[in-house]
């Protein structure tokens, strides 16, 4: 919006970090080429410039890699837990050293902005490290029983939302439990996690405990499907996760998801305006919508409807898109041709179907992939964009009468992830907090998340829990009377 | 202005219409109210928008000397450095006003004679207001009398916390009345009203009894202006006007020490009730110390060297 | 023999008929049919009712309706029920142990040790239905101003194929902790050895458990179980009387709407259970609110 104070261009400095014209996959402490030879292209989506070159991993990279993590697995699981933890804690520690190199990057391989990076993504890292660094000598007082037991390989494979958050929530909880790791990041956004192997290194990480497998969908497939893989790990969408339960189906694998969400931010009329407006951007506009736990349907007390929507237009209109690497942009890039592709033929079906589009006054860079910020109001449950997940900064606006059918509304779905409420009345947060069937409720807040905070989802956002202690149970055996899992 | 010219009709006819409509206004959540506030504070302002925010910071400033050991000189000086904020370069805007007690009008008016700087006088027995009506009311008629423009009062916060809204209300309305032509702004204490809740409904108090800007503090508390509490009455002016068509202006004073609080609260202003209130005629800065790090920002951005506290007057 | 035996023998006695427990209700099969039940050496006990596939969707219906007010009673309500069970079993003791050692094969001595266990199992459970939540839920210290807590809750309709051997202490150790944190179940009994299941839901029935919080189907195993893991209504499943076949098969269609699975597992019912089958039914649901920043700028409240 123009106004007498326009902020000048103020970018974070590219130079903080170095990204080499092509990398390897890590397999056992070594950068190698993929064994078919072949090779990928990362670009930065608000340039579409190419980054990097990376070594597509394919069947038999996986299997070298779980080799290697078998065999690492030996001398790994046997260390003592202090031990463990203190390489995670020198992990945890590099990642601070080196988290602004490792924002920049984030956000030139992803095109989230800086903002995000350096205040949420960085941070949130570092602190899942340290928190599990501190219980894999722990374990015995976990609540599993005493000595519990690593399970041995874990095959995790992570989206490219948040790609080294999505790191750390599974390669954290993983090493401390005494597994070892083979991880495949998305095609989209490697580059933090072939920085990670960096990291490893410099922690003195001994071989083959952490592998990293840049590729696509079929190395993740093989690396899921590879019989001597103990535990699979997996976020992402809802019709893979389905992919990998029919695949592990049979096998000893355990299995934790962490899937789609279509989650409902309901306000009540007696909710604190003002902050329920921020809570809303912040829970569908952050990282441009792409959020598994984004609050994507808006349930507005139909009594404070016209109010709350014109705060909430006159809120967005202040969004500034942009150039990611700008420290005052609030909205990047999406991620991806595809993606944008996806979100943009959902909105089209929202607006064929009868919904109101609204978008402010944005515009939008020539090159990259850019989605501006939108809204659909006269949304009813049946709309398309209101049952399924966009992945994009499209918020779908439904109203409701009483609690009971805000209740109802927010249930009515085939996800159980998040929810929010935005209610001053105590006992009407608690009670409509017990109803809803998601993992993570926000109640006068959004999208808030912390490595002590255990998350996931109900129904078909997935199962198993990643943080807190709940989140060491998905790579631990329990000594249990009921015998061997 | 009488609150039947409002949109918002009788809300202050009685008592209990009153504490009805305050009461009613939306809960204000802390955590969510903090959180945005620190989140507009992590804007980048550079360069260009940096000199813009320098330039209008100054001139926004109510330049301030509230002291029991004020004097003429010490005045004097202060009106001077008001109208004359940096003798090295005079493209420096002139502040907004400078602000003195009731008995130091005269010679404040004088020192700023023909600059276009305001006077703006602290009356109504600041900062406590604990004294009767007629005392705080004879205060404001002499502040006026001896040339204020503007009158600083402040609100009886012993009667609001005690929840004796009309009476507050009933004491603006007076002191509006006494200040005539002067522009009129209501301190709360925010420190000491203690609660967003109720800054909210101070807010809406002192606008409905016909405040022309409303202000955090006397800055003789241990907590004065916060990003926060200025936040939150910057979204009551915007709420205000959008109900009844009525601008009202902000003034957070105390504690805004350097440039980049100040760039802070004018994001602040920016981004919550909008451009309209980028003028020093709806928004103020009440401080004294801010001014020559305003000063020293402003020389560095024009020479590129970082100045020093000798290249700017201590006045 | 005494003369009360003697006549005891002469009586003809009265057979049961036994029928599927659903809702609350004792329907036949929709089916009409019935299989064949013997005992360890091949006696004809009884004719048991060959569930259909629509008997197993009633019952979801059923386990459904019942889900709400179950999982929204309180843990305390919850527990005195599981305990009226045990109160009901202790006083039909010999029913049972008559049924376990025909389905088992054993002594009469063996038998009743079993079915004490089963009582007993019955009560531990009960015990543990206001204890699980401080146990696997609380308090996450986050970095922030917010108040956080985890809680464990039931995770809907569970499907329980009950173990073949064990017919009544595997049962009981397999239903007993899904209903205990607030599930509805559908189970589906042992095949060869479904009197003492069917038998179960007579003691359910008369122990205060809400209509359709436990259902019990008996038939072919295979049969009842595909559409049961295949429902989308179901939310999990706990394949312990599956063979490795079957429980692959049943697997493949849970993730048609990503059930909770359970596999087949090795499991001393003997024993005295962990708390896995307790979690493996339980979601964990975590709720922010800030605290407000407590003084750090002055109005923080």
């Amino acid at each position: 919006m123009a106004s007498a104070f326009e902020y000048a261009p103020a970018p974070e400095s590219r130079s903080v970090v170095d990204i080499a014209p092509s990398y390897g996959l890590f397999i056992d402490g070594e950068f190698t080429e993929a064994a078919e030879g072949k090779v990928f292209k990362t670009v930065s989506p608000s340039t579409e410039e190419v980054l990097s070159e990376i070594a597509q991993a394919g069947e038999a990279d996986v299997d070298r890699a779980v080799k290697a993590a078998r065999k690492a697995f030996v001398k790994w699981s046997a260390l003592p837990g202090s031990e463990r933890a203190k390489y995670l804690f020198r992990i945890a520690r590099i990642i601070q050293e080196r988290s602004r190199e490792l924002a920049v990057l984030e956000t030139l391989d992803n095109g989230k902005p800086i903002k995000e990076t350096r205040d949420a993504d960085l941070p949130l890292v570092a602190a899942h490290f340290f928190y599990y660094a501190g219980w894999a000598d722990k374990l015995d007082h976990a609540g599993f029983g005493a000595n519990p037991r690593p399970l041995g390989v874990a095959g995790q494979v992570i989206p490219w939302n948040f790609p080294l958050l999505m790191l750390a929530w599974k390669i954290a909880p993983a090493l401390a439990t005494g597994n070892t790791v083979v991880l495949k990041p998305a095609e989209t956004t490697p580059l933090t996690a072939l920085f990670f192997a960096d990291i490893c290194r410099q922690a003195g990480l001994p071989k083959g405990v952490v592998n990293i497998l840049p590729g696509y969908g079929d190395a993740g497939a093989a690396l899921v499907a590879h019989p001597d893989v103990d535990k699979v790990a997996f976020t992402g969408s809802t019709a893979v996760g389905k992919e990998i339960a029919r695949t592990v189906a049979g096998s000893h694998k355990k299995v934790t998801l962490e899937l789609g969400g279509k989650g409902a931010n309901i306000v009540f009329d007696d909710a604190p305006i003002d902050q329920a407006v921020e809570g809303i951007v912040n829970g569908i506009f952050f990282n441009q919508g792409q959020v598994c736990c984004a609050g994507s349907r808006l349930l507005v007390q139909e009594s404070i409807h016209d109010e709350l929507l014109d705060s909430l237009k006159r809120r967005l209109s202040t969004l500034r898109l942009g150039d990611p690497l700008d420290k005052n942009t609030d909205i990047g890039a999406i991620n991806s041709e595809e993606q944008l592709s996806r979100i943009t033929s959902l909105v089209d079906q929202g607006e064929a179907e009868g919904a109101e589009r609204w978008s402010p006054a944005c515009e939008l860079p020539s090159a990259g992939y850019w989605f501006a910020p939108t809204l659909f109001t006269n949304v009813t449950q049946a709309h398309t964009v209101a049952r399924d997940e966009i992945f994009g900064p499209v918020l779908s606006v439904l109203t409701f009468r009483t609690p009971d059918e805000a209740v109802a509304k927010a249930n009515n779905s085939a996800y159980g992830l998040s929810a929010g409420v935005w209610s001053e009345k105590g006992s009407r947060i608690l009670a409509v907090a017990n109803k809803l069937r998601a993992g993570v409720v926000w109640s006068n807040t959004f999208n808030k998340f912390d490595p002590t905070s255990p998350f996931g989802g109900y129904k078909e956002s997935g199962f198993g829990r990643e943080g807190g202690r709940h989140g060491l149970e998905a790579y631990l055996a329990p000594s249990s009377p009921e015998g061997e899992r | 202005m009488p609150t039947s010219a409002h949109a918002l009709g009788d809300v202050t006819a009685s008592d209990s219409t009153l504490r009805r409509f305050l009461h009613g206004l939306p809960g204000v959540d802390a955590v969510g109210l903090e959180a945005r506030a620190a989140s507009l504070g992590t804007r980048s302002i550079k360069t260009t928008a940096k000199a813009y925010a320098i330039d209008l910071a100054i001139s926004m400033v109510d330049l301030t000397t509230l002291e029991g050991a004020d004097t003429p000189g010490k005045v004097r000086a202060l009106g001077a450095k008001a109208v004359l904020p940096d003798p090295t370069d005079r493209t420096t805007p002139t502040t907004a006003a400078v602000c003195v007690y009731p008995d130091m009008v005269a010679v404040a008016k004088e020192a700023v004679a023909g600059s276009g700087v305001k006077v703006a006088s602290v009356a109504t027995a600041f900062p406590a207001g604990r004294a009767a009506l007629a005392v705080k009311l004879a205060d404001v008629r002499d502040a006026v009398a001896a040339g204020a423009d503007e009158i600083d009062m402040v609100i009886d916060r012993g009667a609001f916390l005690a929840g004796d809204y009309m009476k507050v209300y009933d004491e603006i309305v007076a002191v509006k009345e006494a200040s005539g032509a002067a522009r009129l702004k209501v301190i709360f204490e925010t420190g000491e009203l203690s609660t967003y809740d109720n800054i909210r409904r101070a807010s809406w108090l002192g606008m409905l009894a016909g405040a022309d800007f409303i202000k955090t503090s006397t800055g003789k508390v241990a907590v004065n202006a916060t990003p926060a509490n200025t936040l939150l009455m910057l979204e009551a002016v915007r709420d205000f006007r959008a109900q009844t068509g009525v601008q009202v202006g902000v003034k957070p004073a105390g504690g805004i020490r350097t440039t980049k609080d100040a760039v802070k609260f004018l994001v602040l202003v920016n981004e919550t009730a909008g451009e309209d209130w980028l003028d020093n005629h709806w928004f103020r800065f009440g401080a004294s110390s801010l001014l020559n790090d305003l000063l020293m920002q402003r020389q560095k951005l024009a020479t590129g060297r970082y100045s020093g506290p000798d290249y700017v007057t201590v006045d | 023999m005494s003369a009360a035996e003697k006549s005891e023998q002469q009586r003809l006695s009265v057979f049961k008929t036994y029928k599927l427990y659903v809702g609350g209700k004792f329907p036949r099969s929709e089916s009409g049919r019935v299989y064949e039940v013997s005992d360890s050496k091949g006696k004809w006990l009884a004719n048991a009712p060959q569930s259909s596939r629509k008997d197993a969707r009633d019952a979801v219906v059923a386990a459904r309706k019942a889900f709400g007010g179950w999982s929204g009673a309180t843990a305390y309500n919850r527990g005195q029920v599981l305990y009226r069970v045990a109160e009901m079993l202790e006083g039909r003791k010999e029913q049972f142990v008559r049924e376990v050692a025909d389905a088992e094969g054993l002594s009469k001595a063996k038998a009743a040790a079993v079915v004490d266990a089963a009582i007993d199992r019955w009560v531990w459970y009960a015990g543990w239905t206001d204890k699980i939540a401080q146990v696997v839920g609380g308090g996450n210290p986050v970095a922030g101003p917010y108040f956080n807590l985890s809680s464990p809750e039931p995770t809907g309709v569970v499907t329980v194929l009950a173990p073949q051997e064990s017919s009544f202490l595997g049962l009981v150790s397999v239903i007993a902790p899904v209903i205990a944190t607030g599930n509805t179940v559908i189970v589906i009994a042992s095949e060869k050895s479904p009197l003492p299941a069917l038998s179960l839901g007579e003691v359910l029935a008369t122990s205060d458990v809400p209509g359709g919080v436990v259902n019990i189907l008996s038939g072919r195993t295979a049969e009842i179980a595909a559409p049961l893991a295949a429902h989308q209504d179901v939310n999990a499943i706990d394949l312990a009387g599956a063979d490795e076949v079957l429980a692959k098969e049943l697997e493949i269609a849970a993730a048609d709407n990503l059930k909770r699975v359970v596999r087949p597992q090795a499991v001393d019912y003997a024993r005295t259970p962990g708390t896995e089958r307790l979690t493996a039914f339980l979601e964990t649901k975590t709720v922010w609110h800030p605290t407000g920043s407590l003084g750090a700028g002055g109005s923080s409240y």
